[in-house]
C-alpha cells in the first residue's frame, strides 16, 4: 500500500470536519457520492478505459493517435480497454478494503520462499540449475526462437546487468546507457574497416572486444568525470542529452560513421586456430553461447564487485553521499567507476550485436531503447544480479510470445503502452522489483517510513546538496 | 595513505605552536546575508580534548563543515598538522581527503547507511584506508583478500571497542539512538582519524547512555590517542570531559578557556548559561 492508502477514506473525521455541502439535498448525495475514493476511483477508471480505447484505437493504431474516435464506440476493443482499467480499480480497492487480509495471505506466500532462500547453497544450486538449463535447452528450439533467445534476450540481459551496476548499485540514472551500445558498434564496424575512415590494422571481432572495451570504459569516464558531480535529475538530463548526441553524431559525420544508410558487411566472427577455419554464419546459436558467455562471466564480475569494497562504497554513496564522504570514500570516484563498467558491458553488447545482424545504424540506438533497459533493471529489482537476469528474460520474452501466440496477436506498435501499464502495477503492488536485492528492500522499507529514501530517481537522494541548503538545521 | 616517520619530525618542528593540531584563522562564512562564522580564530593542541559551546544558530555545525571541507568560508583558512603527515589547507578540500588526512566527524542527526548491518557501516570506514581496486575484487587477488581479513580484524576490534560485538549483524536503522552514537563514532574511528569531531554526541540519549559516551569519548582521547573537538549543550558532559571551552555567539567567539573561566565570563552567562536554554527543552 503506498501513496493510495493515505487518501481520506481511513479518517471518517475529515470528512465529518468539512462543511456541509452547497445546494438541495440530491446534489448532495451526489457530492456525497463523488467524496467516496472508490466511487472516485472508479470514474477514473472508467474514463481511463475509455481514452485508452481512443489512443490504441480498434486497430491498436499508435501512430494516428485518435483514430478510435472513427471507429464505432461499441467496437470490442473498447470494452477490453474497458475490461482492463476496471480490473486494475477492483484489485487496487481490493487491496485497499481487505489489506490487512491481502497482507495476511501475500505475507504466507511471500515467507514461502523466504524460507528456503536465504540458504546460499540454495541459491547457488538455482543459478547452477538456471545455467544448465540456459546451456541445454536453446539448441531444441526452432531458429525463430533461437534468434529471440540471441538478439530479444541475450543481448538484454547482458544490458540489463551492466546498467543494473550504474543504476542499482551505484544509485545513478543513467538515460543514455546505449550510447555506449553505439560506441561498442561503431568500434567493431571500425576495426574491421568497414567505415569510411580505415583503421590501421584490421582486425577479427573476437580482438575487437578488449579494444571497444576500452573505447566505451573511455567515454564513460571523460562524460561521467564532469557530470557525476551533478545529483539526481541533472544527471539524468545530461546523460539523455548524451545518447542523443552520439546518435546525431553518428547520423550526420557521414565521412566518418557511413551518416543514417548505415554501415554494412560488418563481418562475422571466425576462428582460425591451428588449420581449423570456423566462419560464424547466419545460425543462432554460436551467438548465443557467446552471449552466455559474457552474461556468465558479468555476473561473476559483478557479483564479487557487489560484495567488495567497491559494492559497499556504492552503496554508501547511494544512501548518503555525505556520509560517504565523510567516511574518507572519493565518491566521484566510485560514481565514474560504476559509470564506466557499465559503459564497458554495454560496449561488448555492441560489438556482438553488430558482428550478428553485420548491419549497424544510427536509428538503432533511441533513447526509447535506454529506457527499456531501464525499465528492464526496475523489473527485475535495482541492484539484484538474478532481478536483472530474470528481469529482462521475462519482460523481453512475454512480447514476442504474445505476438506469436495465436490467442493475443497484438501490434507491435503498442508495446510500450504495455510495459508502461506493468510498470505502473509492479510499482503499485511490487516496488522492490521481481527479486529485489536485500539491501535495496531494506531501502525501500526504509523509504516508506521515512528514513532516507530509496532511490537515484529523487532529486535530493543523497541527502546533502540541496536538501541541506533548504533546510540547514535539519541535517549536516 | 602510508606514514613516513620522517614527516612526524617535520611536523613536531613545524614553528613556534608546532604543537597545535588545528589552527583556525580568521574564519568567515556567509550564506547570502546570513553570517554564520565571523572571523573565528582559535586552535586546538594535540592530544586535546577541546569543546565547542554556544546557543542554538550560532554556528558551531558550521564551523564543523568548514573544518572538514563541507563547506568553503569566503575569508579565513584552516591549517591541519597531523603528525603523519604534511600539514593540509582544509579550505577548498574535499571532504573525503580532508578525512584521509586524518579529521573524521559525525553529524548532529547521525547519518549512518541505514540499510547496512553495523558490521558494514564500520567496515566502510576502516576500507577506505585501504587500497582495493575493481580489478582486485573481481578477480580475487591474494593482496585484496588479505586487506579484507585485516580490514575485518579492524572491524572486530572496534566494534569490541564500542561495545558493539553483539549487534554487529543487526541493520543500522533499528539500533536504538544511544547505539547509533557509538556506531557513527566507532566508523569514523575506523578511518584513523587524529582529530575526531562530535556534534552533539550526547543529544537525545537517556542519562546511562549519556554516562558511557562520556566514558567512550575519554577512552577515544587515551586510548587512541585521538584528539576531539565536541558540540554539547549538556554542560555537566562538557564539565566533565573538556579541557578548554570555546564559546561561540551568532558566529563570533566570545569567550574562551577552561570550564570554570568560561562559566564566570559575564558575556557567556548573558548569552548562553544565564539565559533559559531553550535548545535543552526541545531534547
Ligand atoms: N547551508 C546553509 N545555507 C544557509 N544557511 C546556513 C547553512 N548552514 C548553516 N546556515 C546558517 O548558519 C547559522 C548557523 O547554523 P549552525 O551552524 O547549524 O548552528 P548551530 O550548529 O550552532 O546550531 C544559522 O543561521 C543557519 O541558518
Ligand atoms: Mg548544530
Amino acid at each position: 500500500m503506498t501513496t493510495i492508502s493515505g487518501e481520506a477514506v481511513n479518517h471518517p473525521e475529515r470528512m465529518a470536519s468539512r462543511s456541509p455541502a452547497p445546494g438541495e439535498g440530491r446534489y448532495r448525495a451526489l457530492v456525497r457520492l463523488s467524496r467516496n475514493d472508490d466511487v472516485r476511483r472508479f470514474v477514473i477508471s472508467v474514463v481511463g478505459g475509455l481514452v485508452l480505447a481512443l489512443i490504441t484505437g480498434p486497430e491498436g493504431n499508435g501512430v494516428q493517435m485518435l483514430s478510435g474516435i472513427n471507429g464505432a464506440l461499441l467496437h470490442p476493443h473498447v470494452f477490453i480497454c474497458l475490461a482492463v482499467t476496471v480490473g486494475v480499480w477492483v484489485l487496487i480497492t481490493v487491496r485497499h478494503h481487505f489489506a490487512r487480509q491481502v497482507e495476511h495471505v501475500s505475507g504466507r506466500v511471500m515467507a514461502l520462499p523466504k524460507a528456503v532462500l536465504p540458504d546460499r547453497r540454495v541459491r547457488a544450486g538455482l543459478w547452477l540449475a538456471l545455467f544448465a538449463f540456459a546451456i541445454i535447452y536453446p539448441p531444441t528450439l526452432n531458429s525463430f526462437w533461437q534468434n529471440v533467445l540471441v538478439e530479444q534476450i541475450g543481448i538484454y540481459v547482458l544490458l540489463a546487468i551492466g546498467l543494473n551496476v550504474v543504476v542499482g548499485y551505484a544509485g545513478l540514472l543513467d538515460l543514455g546507457y546505449i550510447a555506449f551500445f553505439a560506441i561498442g558498434a561503431y568500434s567493431d564496424a571500425y576495426w574491421t574497416g568497414m567505415l569510411p575512415v580505415h583503421p590501421p590494422l584490421h582486425l577479427n571481432p573476437f580482438w575487437v572486444f578488449p579494444l571497444a572495451i576500452l573505447t566505451a570504459m573511455l567515454a564513460g569516464v571523460l562524460l561521467g568525470g564532469p557530470t557525476l558531480r551533478l545529483r539526481g535529475d541533472y544527471l539524468a538530463i545530461v546523460t539523455l542529452g548524451f545518447g542523443e548526441i552520439i546518435q546525431i553524431v553518428a547520423n550526420n559525420l557521414q565521412g566518418v560513421t557511413g551518416g543514417a544508410q548505415g554501415v554494412i558487411n560488418i563481418p562475422h566472427f571466425s576462428v582460425h586456430v591451428a588449420g581449423i577455419k570456423y566462419h560464424w554464419g547466419l545460425s543462432n546459436l554460436p551467438y548465443y553461447y557467446l552471449i552466455l558467455g559474457f552474461i556468465v562471466l558479468a555476473l561473476l564480475a559483478y557479483f564479487s564487485l557487489e560484495h567488495s569494497k567497491v559494492g559497499r562504497a556504492w552503496t554508501a554513496i547511494r544512501e548518503d553521499e555525505v556520509a560517504a564522504e565523510a567516511a574518507g570514500i572519493n565518491t566521484l570516484k566510485y560514481k565514474v567507476m560504476a559509470f564506466a563498467i557499465g559503459a564497458s558491458t554495454s560496449g561488448v553488447a555492441g560489438v556482438i550485436v553488430a558482428s550478428q545482424i553485420g548491419f549497424v545504424e544510427p536509428g538503432d540506438f533511441t533513447v526509447q531503447l535506454s529506457i527499456l533497459i531501464l525499465v528492464l533493471v526496475i523489473f527485475g529489482g535495482m541492484g539484484s544480479l538474478a532481478g536483472a537476469v530474470v528481469g529482462a528474460a521475462v519482460l523481453q520474452w512475454l512480447p514476442q510470445f504474445l505476438r506469436v501466440h495465436p490467442l493475443f496477436g497484438y501490434n507491435q506498435l503498442d508495446l510500450y503502452i504495455y510495459f508502461g501499464a506493468i510498470l505502473i502495477l509492479m510499482m503499485i503492488f511490487r516496488p522492490e522489483g521481481l527479486i529485489p536485492s536485500r539491501r535495496r528492500r531494506r531501502e525501500i522499507v526504509l523509504a516508506e517510513h521515512g528514513v532516507g529514501s530509496a532511490d537515484a530517481m529523487e532529486s535530493g537522494h543523497s541527502g546533502g546538496g540541496l536538501a541541506a541548503v533548504a533546510n540547514p538545521e535539519a541535517d549536516l | 595513505m602510508s606514514a613516513p616517520a620522517s614527516m612526524a619530525a617535520a611536523a613536531a618542528a613545524s614553528g613556534a605552536d608546532g604543537d597545535a593540531l588545528v589552527e583556525v584563522r580568521h574564519v568567515t562564512l556567509r550564506f547570502g546575508g546570513v553570517t554564520s562564522l565571523s572571523d573565528v580564530s582559535f586552535s586546538q593542541r594535540r592530544g586535546e580534548i577541546l569543546a565547542v559551546i554556544g546557543p542554538n544558530g550560532a554556528g558551531k555545525t558550521s564551523l564543523f563543515n568548514c573544518l572538514t571541507g563541507v563547506y568553503t568560508p569566503q575569508v579565513g583558512e584552516v591549517l591541519f598538522r597531523p603528525a603523519s603527515g604534511t600539514a593540509l589547507s582544509v579550505v577548498g578540500t574535499k571532504p573525503y581527503k580532508v578525512n584521509r588526512a586524518g579529521i573524521a566527524r559525525t553529524f548532529q542527526t547521525s547519518r549512518l547507511f541505514n540499510a547496512l548491518t553495523t558490521f558494514e557501516n564500520i567496515k566502510i570506514g576502516v576500507e577506505s584506508r585501504f587500497s582495493v581496486g575493481p580489478l582486485g575484487s573481481m578477480l580475487h587477488l591474494p593482496h585484496t583478500r588479505r586487506a579484507e581479513r585485516e580490514s575485518d580484524a579492524k572491524v572486530v576490534e572496534l566494534l569490541e571497542f564500542v561495545g558493539l560485538t553483539e549487534r554487529a549483524n543487526t541493520i543500522a536503522s533499528s539500533l536504538p539512538y544511544g547505539d547509533r552514537r557509538r556506531l557513527e563514532i566507532a566508523r569514523a574511528l575506523g578511518t584513523r582519524p587524529e582529530l575526531l569531531l562530535l556534534d552533539e554526541p550526547a543529544a537525545g540519549t537517556n542519562p546511562a547512555e549519556k554516562a558511557s559516551l562520556v566514558e567512550l569519548i575519554r577512552k577515544v582521547n587515551t586510548v587512541y590517542g585521538v584528539s576531539v573537538l565536541l558540540i554539547e549543550h549538556d554542560m555537566g558532559l562538557v564539565m566533565s570531559l573538556a579541557e578548554r571551552l570555546i564559546v561561540l555567539n551568532f558566529g563570533q567567539i566570545i569567550a574562551a578557556g577552561t570550564p570554570r573561566e568560561v562559566q564566570q565570563n559575564p558575556a557567556v552567562i548573558e548569552a548562553y548559561l544565564g539565559a533559559p536554554e531553550s535548545d535543552e527543552d526541545g531534547r
